[in-house]
């Protein structure tokens, strides 16, 4: 009765499962093909009226008065709120899930109450009949601002005497409250060895800094809502989220309500990358419907997704690293200023941790600052932190292969983490496929093919993240005709609903056809944890394992049972109960499902996990470009994407994972930034204007999976939703010094900023 | 006896020491000792009953969801590092 499983610490290559590793089509196909999926902006329910949200057209101003009253006299108008319908949260602090936060923080954010902290920030909604009646009515919404001085990047809101965003906030110096007001929210440092003296040992020290723009995760999908406050107190919400569970407690939290009153159905979900994490409208439209007594939904434009929701941080970096001249590192130090957006929070934690993951170097320090300017509050984005912390980390690796005369895969390897590294944050590597991810880059025809032609050039870069375990839940039933059903909390983002139902189908012995999964409301299912930190394959396919094991040990008990035998001599293999106890006697899964009624009635197998035992990711690329000399536009002409998945329980969706994570990389690299003007206003808020990569831009992105098992997860999987979108930069910076020796600092690597340092490298000033 | 790291903003409480071996089975027992040897570590480490929300243990180096309640091995290396979650 033993479950198949991997042995830990080996690469898997050869290994094949039943289910595991093979590509069926996505339980949610057709729906999504034919439009039949139901998306938030297709939820109606009987008396739906329509809210719309005022925002701010100023990035730093005091409110000073909010008048609603035409607003209200508007004839279609259902309800006005504003924050006064919110109550003040003092100095409250609550745990959503990802450690203290203050409740103001979140509750200001929604609605904005003394001051408005960046363009876009949402300061009251009206509900009304139509969404044409909504917008018209906030046009009569009077609001008396006292704009202030705003601060845009991080370098400019840490100089002493910069506007300041908040008159509370103080430092966090070193883990150590302080009374100095601040735009730096925190500042914190890990240290390894000893820093000086590593510099000391070194025979090559190369120190540069580098700037990356506040980029937008470019979900298709807007943000939307609808809300119904029942006349009993409960609310229901219908949302796009990556976090029903969240969105739940959140709401619950800023309308101080107990969880119990609040319900929340995940709608299907057009993307989401870390942004559709935060609440935004829900508990907007819930106080619009509580005045109103009718259900509302709330629909964002795509300016008000790019300019009221969380893109990730823009950040201000230095790296000072230093090797010997065998091509040992024995020293890195970096500096991390990150942009919180209006709220602290930036994503600067985590980029500590990935900086200097990727190689084993005895003397490390960095420091991390939290900076909040006035931009929208920052939220995830894939492997949030670590592509800003590579684009450096890995500028520096590449010159210095190229000032030492060694191969930039070589000296990489020659220094790449492995099981046992100690991390500058502290802990050990368990077992991680740095080295084979190197490796397969070095050995793959892409890296020895000929590149030739003048302005042309191949870069290499790799990236890590430490991917999330967190809580989910799983529930299983059989059903007469041998299937089961499968109920769980993970909106699917990825085809996760899929790679769940393979994990249980393969415990149990079922085709995947046999398996019907569901991804169902908060009142439905055992508390599960956001989709996110490439978790859901991981987590909530290790619940639906156990699940799934449930199961098997109840049907056991029923076919000894029905056999007379004792439940231990009756094994389970491959979807076939065997009792080997003197007679042999065998049914299949099929065979003992429609005789559950009579046996004792219905089986539920269920599970709820806080794993540990998560498996890092790493990801790699190679890249080939040309440059035209006299535009600067970079055209990509060959892009190979590497990454350690563990197992892939759905290779497919690993492709698809690696090809969106490195579209979105290059799109971060080469185009995308938030432009914005002097007084704090982006100016290209729409995606004609904010400038995504398209299928036209791009080439074919070839994948190569690694899998280096997991010893943490039964067959092996790691997550693989994020480490993917790390390398891209920095393999394209790469890849154009190699073209036209221009050393890119700054993100986006645009035909501006390529012309500047080619005219700069030319002499060229005017 | 296990291997407690200590972060460097909680090191003035440890006299400087980074790095401390202290008797014990589980987690909690763990920040009780260090407590008695560095008064102080208890307050800056735990909130009521469990570890505070900001912050994760991590046991030879496998961050645990049990926190307090975490088993440890007479060899074990024990950090404490930063709560955070991912973002796809």
């Amino acid at each position: 009765m033993s479950d198949q499983s991997y042995e830990p610490s080996m690469v898997l290559a050869t290994k094949t499962f039943d289910v595991v590793g093979t590509r069926p089509v996505r339980h949610d196909g057709a729906d999504k093909v034919t439009g039949r999926a139901i998306y938030g902006a297709d939820v109606t329910l009987p008396g739906l009226i329509h809210g719309a949200v005022l925002r701010s057209p100023h990035a730093h101003a005091r409110i000073k008065s909010i008048d609603t009253s035409k607003a209200e006299a508007h004839p279609q108008v259902r309800a006005v709120v504003t924050s006064a319908d919110i109550a003040d949260a003092g100095d409250k602090t609550v745990d959503l899930g990802e450690g203290l936060t203050r409740l103001a923080f979140i509750r200001n954010n929604v609605l904005a109450r003394a001051k408005v902290l960046y363009r876009g920030h949402a300061v009251a909604a009206v509900a009304a009949a139509s969404v044409h009646d909504a917008l018209e009515a906030l046009n009569l919404i009077e609001v008396e601002y006292e704009p202030l001085p705003p601060v845009l990047t991080a370098p400019e809101a840490m100089k002493e005497g910069a506007s300041l965003l908040h008159d509370d906030l103080t430092t966090t110096e070193l883990g150590k409250p302080t009374d100095k007001l601040s735009n730096v929210a925190s500042h914190f440092r890990h240290e390894k060895g000893d820093i000086e003296k590593g510099f000391a040992d070194a025979d090559l020290i190369l120190e540069k800094e580098f700037d990356t723009s506040t980029v937008h995760q470019g979900y298709i999908e807007p943000h939307n809502t609808t809300a119904l406050w029942n006349n009993d107190g409960r609310i229901q919400i219908w949302t796009s989220t990556q976090g029903p569970f969240t969105i739940r407690d959140t709401t619950a939290a800023i309308l101080e309500k107990p969880v119990s009153q609040v319900r929340v159905t995940p709608t299907e979900i057009g993307g989401g990358f870390g942004g559709k994490i935060p609440v935004y409208i829900d508990p907007v439209a819930a106080l619009l419907s509580k005045k109103s007594g009718h259900p509302v939904k709330i629909v964002m434009s795509r300016a008000d997704v790019l300019e009221g929701t969380g893109p990730t941080p823009g950040s201000h970096i230095k790296v000072k690293m230093g090797v010997k001249n065998d091509g040992t590192m024995v020293a890195a130090q970096a500096s991390l200023a990150y942009e919180a957006g209006a709220f602290p929070g930036a994503m600067v934690i985590p980029a500590s941790m990935c900086v200097f993951a990727a190689y084993d170097i005895p003397n490390v320090m960095i420091d991390g600052y939290d900076v909040v300017v006035n931009k929208p509050s920052t939220a995830a984005y894939r492997a949030p932190g670590a592509t800003n912390a590579a684009f450096a980390t890995e500028n520096i690796v590449s010159a210095m292969a190229e000032k030492l005369g060694v191969d930039p895969l070589d000296l990489r390897l020659n220094n790449a983490s492995k099981k046992g590294t100690r991390r500058a944050d502290g802990p050990k590597f368990p077992r991680i496929g740095c080295v084979e991810v190197l490796e397969a880059m070095k050995s793959h025809p892409h890296y020895s093919a000929p590149l030739e032609g003048p302005n042309r050039g191949r870069g290499v870069a790799i990236g890590f993240w430490f991917n999330a375990g967190l809580p989910s839940a799983c529930n299983i039933a059989v059903n007469a005709d041998g299937s089961i059903t499968l109920v769980e909390g993970s909106p699917d983002i990825g085809g996760t609903r899929t790679s769940i139902a393979m994990q249980a189908a393969e415990v149990l012995g079922l085709p995947i056809e046999n398996v019907s999964p569901s991804v169902v409301d908060t009142d439905s299912v055992g508390y599960t944890a956001v989709t996110g930190g490439s978790r859901v394959t991981f987590a909530t396919g290790l619940a639906a394992i156990r699940a799934a094991r449930d199961v098997r040990d109840q049907m056991i008990k029923r076919a000894a049972r029905i056999w007379g035998v004792d439940a231990d001599t009756v094994e389970f293999e491959k979807g076939v109960f065997i009792s080997r106890n003197g007679t042999e006697n065998r049914m299949t899964f099929a065979e003992l499902a429609p005789q559950l009624a009579a046996t004792g009635g219905p089986i539920v197998g269920r599970a709820g996990v806080n794993p540990p035992g998560v498996g890092g990711s790493f990801a790699g690329n190679i890249v080939d470009v040309e440059i035209d000399p006299e535009t600067g536009k970079v055209t990509i002409l060959r892009f190979t994407a590497f990454q350690d998945a563990g197992k892939a329980i759905h290779p497919s969706y690993v492709e698809g994972q690696m090809q969106g994570g490195s579209a979105q990389g290059i799109g971060w690299a080469l185009n995308e930034e938030y432009f914005m003007n002097p007084d704090g206003k982006m100016m290209n808020s729409s995606l004609l204007d904010y400038r995504m990569p398209t299928s036209l831009d791009l080439p074919m992105i070839d994948t190569c999976i690694i899998e280096v098992a997991n010893p943490g997860h039964p067959f092996g999987a790691r997550g693989v939703g994020e480490a993917n979108i790390i390398p891209p930069p920095a393999a394209l910076a790469h890849a154009i010094h190699n073209a036209v020796d221009i050393d890119m600092r700054r993100l986006p690597m645009n035909p501006v900023a390529v012309m500047e340092a080619i005219w700069q490298k030319n002499g060229v000033t005017d | 006896m296990a291997t407690v790291f200590i972060p460097g903003s909680m090191r003035d409480l440890t006299g400087g020491q980074a790095e401390i071996e202290v008797h014990g089975s589980t987690v909690r027992d763990i920040v009780d000792e260090l407590d008695v040897a560095h008064p102080g570590v208890k307050d800056w480490l735990v909130d009521g009953n469990r570890l505070k929300p900001s912050l994760s243990v991590a046991v030879d180096g496998v961050v645990s969801p049990l926190g307090l309640l975490q088993d440890v091995e007479g060899d074990s290396e024990v950090h404490f590092v930063a709560a955070i979650a991912g973002g796809c």
